[in-house]
């Protein structure tokens, strides 16, 4: 019930924190959002370790660790790169 | 400090570096700095992780999660720095896909009862307790955690791969349509949802991890067909939504672990997600089910439309482009596709550097919905360097274009069809577009007369004030302020 109540509470803070986002940074927000969604890397990492499972369980330990760390350093260093453009421009047009 | 001391406060810095992360993300001057806290947080979250499997007393292997670290983040980082501006949509779907599909193998792990993960000393819910001994009271919100992450997360998975194969031309971006499949697709959700709900009461049995399976590749089938009706130019919306479900999806992971971190950070990208895709249908008048229903435009597009239906079009070539725009002092320019297509961005910005040179103001006015990404065109211009506060949105730039010597409209086309106001009759109809029709002049460049996404002719083609000019937006640009350096 806790885990229930922190959801509902948390996308509440999400709408309030995202709702006046400009449009400009509509991408950037998505590819960000998208990276920290790879916080599943935590289920992976677990998932990955045990010496005492299956090949086949440490093989999709494995496999779920190297997409999700994709989408977390994949998505951080794209969207650093985008938004380095915006701030480059910025600090140009001063 | 103990080790499971040190975790928790590890993840709870991380909660509210995540919460700083996307509030700074919110604003141009502080969203580099943000993304970056949003990074350190997750540093913060794989450190916590890993220095509990090494609080562990049983033997633990690291081989496997680092080859794992080592393949992804290689992978990752290689295509963040290869990648084109152009194909940011593309890549965004093929990010989420992997996060999708990291949801989805870690549950999958977990219910096929092949691991027993390790026991959590604050008391949450043990994983090998919950898969031995059956449900048990008050763990409904796992239980159901567990199902519907497996669902949502192969959802993600396919559904990501299709949207980037529709972008990236690999599939056909037209919408899919076959007969009855949205009763097809509503038994598949349907019978999703019964399995998942089996699955919570069986979880523990041996048939539990059939269930799953059976589940996962259920979902998988559904995240294909959701997504083929869909055109490639509703593709904003997909995108926002599976980026927003690839949150969810981590919540639910959160809920199985009882992992508030997961939790609150899923929570967090889903409502962004929902919103981006709030604002997108809103952009184009549609409402979410009716983009989601699909097979826009996929009836009317094409055989009736062609070069017959217009009359009056006039045509003219950069050379007339260049005479028009010499001595202007006033332009804007509406970005569609069609410039990211072309590759166009650079070139746009010479051509309007040198009208700025020449005394001219020029702007740049942004559909809510041009590219095929929220937001695509802001990014493609600030690639070119273009100060983002000449990229004006829509309902701001609007009532300027009557005293407007000049629209050039890129390789757009719905979005500036003045339909979308006088004509009821119009799958346009209501959808809110530039008003590029009311500017003096407007010279359309675009390949041919072919109709845009929603298979409609656009009046502005043959309106007085309007010219075509049939040519690549990239080539066409660089045509054209070649020849107005001459006369200059």
């Amino acid at each position: 019930m806790t885990g229930l109540t922190v959801f509902i509470l948390a996308i509440f803070l999400g709408f309030e924190l995202i709702t006046k986002v400009p449009p400009t940074l509509h991408t950037p927000l998505m590819s960000g959002a998208n990276a920290i969604s790879g916080i599943t890397i935590v289920g992976a990492l677990t998932c990955a370790y045990n010496t005492g499972s299956p090949f086949l369980a440490n093989f999709m330990g494995c496999l779920a660790v190297a997409t999700a760390m994709i989408n977390v350093v994949g998505g951080f260093m794209v969207t650093d790169r985008m938004l380095g453009m915006f701030g480059s421009k910025e600090d140009g047009g001063r | 400090m103990g080790a499971s001391t040190f975790v928790g406060l590890a993840y709870l810095v991380a909660i509210v570096l995540f919460i700083l992360g996307i509030k700074r993300l919110g604003k141009v001057r502080t969203a580099r700095r943000g993304n970056q806290l949003a990074a350190l947080a997750m540093l913060l979250v794989v450190i916590g992780a890993v220095v509990s499997l090494t609080d562990r007393s049983d033997a633990v292997t690291w081989t496997w999660i680092i080859v794992g670290a080592v393949v992804g983040s290689g992978v990752g980082a290689f295509a963040a720095k290869k990648v084109e501006m152009t194909e940011m949509p593309e890549m965004v779907a093929l990010f989420n896909g992997s996060g999708g599909a990291a949801s989805a193998l870690v549950v999958l792990a977990y219910l096929s009862g092949l691991i027993l993960p390790w026991s959590k000393s604050d008391g949450g819910m043990n994983l090998a307790q919950f898969l031995g001994g059956g449900l048990k009271s008050g763990a409904w919100d796992q239980s159901s955690a567990l199902a519907l992450s497996v669902i949502i997360g192969g959802i993600t998975l396919t559904g990501s791969f299709v949207a980037y194969g529709k972008l990236s031309g690999k599939v056909s971006s037209n919408a899919i349509v076959f007969p009855k499949q949205h009763l097809v697709n509503l038994v598949l959700i349907v019978a999703a949802l019964v399995i998942g709900g089996l699955l919570c009461g069986v979880v523990g049995s041996g048939g539990a991890p059939w269930l799953a399976a059976l589940l996962l590749v259920l979902s998988l089938v559904l995240g294909v067909l959701l997504v083929i009706p869909i055109g490639g130019a509703d593709m904003p919306v997909v995108i926002s939504l599976l980026n927003s479900y690839s949150g969810i999806a981590a919540a639910m992971t959160g809920f199985v672990l009882a992992e508030p971190v997961l939790i609150v950070s899923g929570a967090l990208v889903g409502a962004s997600g929902l919103i981006l895709t709030n604002i997108m249908c809103k952009a184009m008048n549609r409402s979410l089910l009716n983009v989601l229903m699909g097979g826009f435009g996929a009836t009317s597009s094409g055989s009736t439309e062609d070069a017959r239906d217009y009359k009056n079009v006039k045509s003219v070539g950069p050379e007339e482009l260049a005479m028009m725009l010499d001595g202007v002092s006033s332009v804007i320019v509406v970005p569609g596709y069609g410039l990211a297509v072309a590759q166009a961005q650079h070139a746009v910005r010479e051509l309007g550097d040198f009208l700025e040179a020449h005394g001219a103001e020029v702007r740049y006015a942004i559909h809510p919905v041009a590219g095929r990404m929220p937001g695509h065109m802001n990014v493609l211009l600030a690639e070119a360097n273009v100060p983002y506060e000449k990229l004006v949105e829509m309902d701001e730039i609007n009532p300027d274009f009557k005293t407007t010597d000049m629209a050039i409209v890129l390789g757009a086309n719905d979005v500036v069809n003045p339909a979308a106001l006088d004509d009821p009759e119009s799958p346009l109809a209501g959808m809110p577009i530039l008003n590029v029709h009311e500017a003096r002049n407007v010279v359309v460049v675009k390949r041919s007369l072919s109709p845009g996404y929603a298979g409609v002719r656009n009046p502005l083609f043959e309106a007085d004030n309007a010219v075509m000019l049939f040519a690549d937006a990239k080539a066409a640009l660089q045509e054209t302020l070649a020849e107005l350096k001459e006369v200059a």
